[in-house]
């Protein structure tokens, strides 16, 4: 025991020799997760608020105004064009110079009167849908509370009295203004850790299988798991100085607020280290070139990851075999770690079921890591 | 010169042959990612999961209620009986939303007075937060009209709709998700598949000592840039075609402009994306520093910087500069434009204009990089 302890310690010394004499590639694995934080963070918006909005006014009335001044109370539209013929309005919206227009049908405020009922137009560009999708949600609710206003006005004067309404009254916890950068940035700190960390260890073991220096190391004594945790453990020592940069840079650059427990947070961070670090790893031994080791990255690892794991896409809306797959994310579990102890504090009681699913995960890869490299040796 | 280019493609050629798996992975992968993408990924907010909170079991309160287990927004799971189970319900993510009725809800209906009706959201992810309480102030506002209209009408008095609301969606109907999504995809694969192709060949060079070989040679740098690109700006070609005739069989994305021009703007980011390969490829020394900026440079801001998913024009201003860096940026303009809408060259021309220009500046001086070596 004593003994192979030395020898993972001899590792570790000439990993780090190693990174000292590639200062760049040491520069890099810090910069890059600052730069990319800060830029990615402010990136990964999704509040939809002052949309140009054209208007095509064709009733002109004190009513037609105040409808077009529900829609500006609301801090989401900003009335920008006047036009007053409706293909106008189309101009507009095609040249992307409003990405919403109002249309009031000449006669809007007399039919209410006659209480008939007027047809108002909304245009949006549907090329973005989930921009559109927003915007209507954001009008169609404010059309429906004027619908209801006016119902309710119209009925004052009649005897009786005026029937009552539901008024709904929103409370939004953990995130109270809703800002999509709260939501965002710590899942852009996950990514840009889980990119640096499997990259610095993807190529880790191709890299001495292609310079031929992967057969020295076979003919030593070294038993693979020895080389793998040795090769690991200066990794998970610059993975912490990235966990602790990209952390601090959400915390007190961006703001976001951090409600739960930090020491918690560094711990889990822990588990999610043994999984990427474990991942590269695995990449490494299955790779026969670094050409292949970045491919096999890119396309099996970061794009799924990336597109499956809930980072943008929430996984609840997917179709229920994805939803499967995306339960051997490792990302998917460390995204619910980092934004429930951000946003949330939610504790170790309620992330239990992550942590044990990182756990399993790392364990497991390093295993299959560990069994790969054997097989080679024989 | 075009000559002299031969030999060097044809070394590309038979490098790239050697490893199958390699370009089996090229040519594939793209295509699978297009599939797995289209069928799992959408942006809409639907079957929100939703818990009731009712303090006043009647059968107004129930009524009410109805309305939201009913529609696509919400998926409704079960009533509560407290406001901790409410926030335990939070904690866990196992709920977004929370509809909470009041013990006189039904009381107050009849007194005349209004009533408040609690609804409780989720709001760490914001952008499911702010649909999820659009969705249900809208739907009690709808269902309260209905409820004065019915009380009116119980009165003696002509049902009125106030306002008949008519959205109008341009050039996606249905706000399909794919059709945003899916042309977004192909820039975003293309630029990846490009950039990793090439990322390596020079610096892989540099590494085993091949390249003072290749600079001894008569060749021109420029020869040995546009040899290395050649090859693999085919294998991009092929992938972006097998992704537009997926995109079709699969998901009904059609091209609704000119194939040509398509195919003239598919070209350009190719040669964009080579471009970037190949200058990381002649600054860097190690195959691992290339990696590591090479993905940082194409796959996080093709995703996030480009308006793949994030639309731009919400950046600070700073940041719609920096995004300039994102060739993926320009390429989508015109991928969208040109599939989506059927827009002509005109108005695109100025993103051409700017990918041509990323395509010449990268290549430009990956050739001038070569070229100190050789001195």
């Amino acid at each position: 025991m004593h003994k192979s302890l030395y020898v993972i310690l001899e590792i570790i010394r000439k990993e780090f020799y190693q990174i000292r004499q590639d200062r760049r590639m040491l520069g890099v694995s810090i910069a890059a997760p600052i730069v990319q934080v800060i830029l990615l963070g402010y990136a990964a918006t999704t509040d939809i608020k002052n949309t140009d909005m054209v208007v095509c006014d064709m009733d002109k009335t004190a009513e037609s105004r105040r409808f077009v001044d529900e829609f500006t109370n609301s801090r989401y539209f900003i009335h920008r064009y006047d036009v007053d013929v409706p293909r106008d309005a189309d101009t507009y919206i095609e040249n992307a110079k409003a990405a919403i227009g109002l249309l009031i049908p000449a006669g809007f405020s007399r039919k209410q009167l006659a209480r008939e009922t007027p047809q108002v137009q909304i245009i949006v560009d549907g090329t973005d849908a989930n921009t559109s999708n927003i915007l209507l949600g954001y009008a169609s609710q404010i059309a429906s509370s004027y619908a209801l206003d006016r119902i309710t006005s119209s009925a004052t004067s009649f005897t009786g009295g005026r029937p009552a309404r539901i008024v709904p009254e929103p409370r939004v916890w953990f995130n109270p203004d809703l800002t999509s950068t709260n939501f965002m940035v710590p899942g852009v700190v996950a990514l840009v850790l889980m990119i640096v960390t499997m990259t610095l260890t993807s190529l880790g073991i191709v890299k001495e299988k292609e310079i031929g220096t992967l057969e020295q190391l076979l003919v030593t004594p070294i038993k693979p798991y020895q080389l793998i945790l040795g090769k690991l453990i200066p990794f998970v020592i610059i993975g912490y100085v990235d966990v602790s940069i990209v952390l601090a840079i959400a915390r007190f650059w961006f703001n976001v607020p951090m409600v739960g427990n930090v020491v918690l947070l560094f711990a889990l961070s822990g588990l999610f280290l043994l999984t990427t670090l474990g991942l590269g790893l695995f990449i490494s031994t299955i790779a026969r070139s670094q050409q292949q080791a970045m491919l096999i990255a890119q396309f099996f690892f970061f794009m799924p990851f990336l597109f499956l794991s809930g980072f943008t896409f929430a996984i609840a809306n997917m179709p229920v075999v994805i939803q499967y797959v995306a339960y051997v994310i490792p990302l998917r579990y460390f995204l619910e770690i980092v934004r429930g102890i951000f946003l949330k504090g939610t504790t170790i009681v309620e992330l239990w079921p992550q942590a044990l699913a990182l756990l399993l995960f790392g364990i497991a890869i390093l295993t299959l890591s560990v069994l790969r490299f054997r097989k080679k040796l024989e | 010169m075009i000559k002299a280019l031969k030999p060097i493609v044809v070394k590309e050629i038979r490098q790239i042959r050697r490893d199958p798996t390699s370009l089996g992975m090229l040519l594939v992968l793209p295509a699978a990612l297009i599939i797995l993408v289209g069928y799992a990924l959408n942006f809409d907010v639907k079957h929100v999961s939703l818990v009731v909170f009712d303090q006043d079991k009647t059968a107004a309160s129930r009524e009410y209620l109805e309305k939201f287990k009913r529609t696509e927004y919400f998926r409704y799971l079960y009533d509560v009986s407290s406001y901790s189970d409410i926030e335990h319900l939070f904690l866990n993510g196992k709920t977004t939303i929370a509809v909470v009725i009041p013990t006189a809800f039904s009381h107050e209906l009849l007194a005349g007075r209004d009533v408040h009706v609690q609804i409780l959201v989720d709001g760490a992810d914001a952008n499911t937060g702010v649909q999820a309480v659009n969705n249900a102030a809208r739907m009690t506002a709808d269902y309260s009209a209905k409820m004065v209209t019915d009380a009116l009408v119980r009165r003696g008095r002509a049902q009125y709709v106030p306002v008949d609301f008519r959205p109008r969606v341009w050039y996606n109907p249905d706000l399909i998700s794919n059709k945003f999504l899916i042309p977004g995809l192909i820039g975003f694969i293309l630029v990846l598949t490009a950039v990793v192709s090439t990322s390596l060949t020079v610096v892989r060079e540099k590494e085993r000592g091949t390249m003072e070989q290749i600079m001894v040679s008569p060749l021109h740098p420029l020869q040995v840039v546009l040899g290395k690109t050649i090859p693999y700006f085919f294998i991009s070609l092929i992938a972006a075609t097998a992704i537009l005739v997926i995109g079709y069989l699969l998901f009904d994305i059609e091209v609704k402009g000119s194939l040509v021009l398509l195919y003239a703007g598919i070209c350009t980011i190719i040669l964009g994306a080579l471009g970037q390969g190949l200058l990381i490829s002649t600054v860097t020394d190690s195959q691992q520093v290339a990696f590591m900026i090479s993905v940082f440079s194409s796959l996080l801001p093709s995703f996030l910087l480009s308006g793949f998913v994030f639309p731009v024009a919400s950046m600070p201003v700073v940041l719609q500069v920096i995004s300039n860096v994102a060739v993926n940026k320009f390429f989508l303009v015109v991928v969208r434009g040109v599939m989506l809408k059927g827009v002509g060259f005109d108005a695109v021309w100025e993103q051409f204009v700017y990918m041509a220009l990323f395509a010449a500046v990268t290549l430009g001086f990956s050739t001038i990089r070569m070229q100190k070596r050789s001195l």
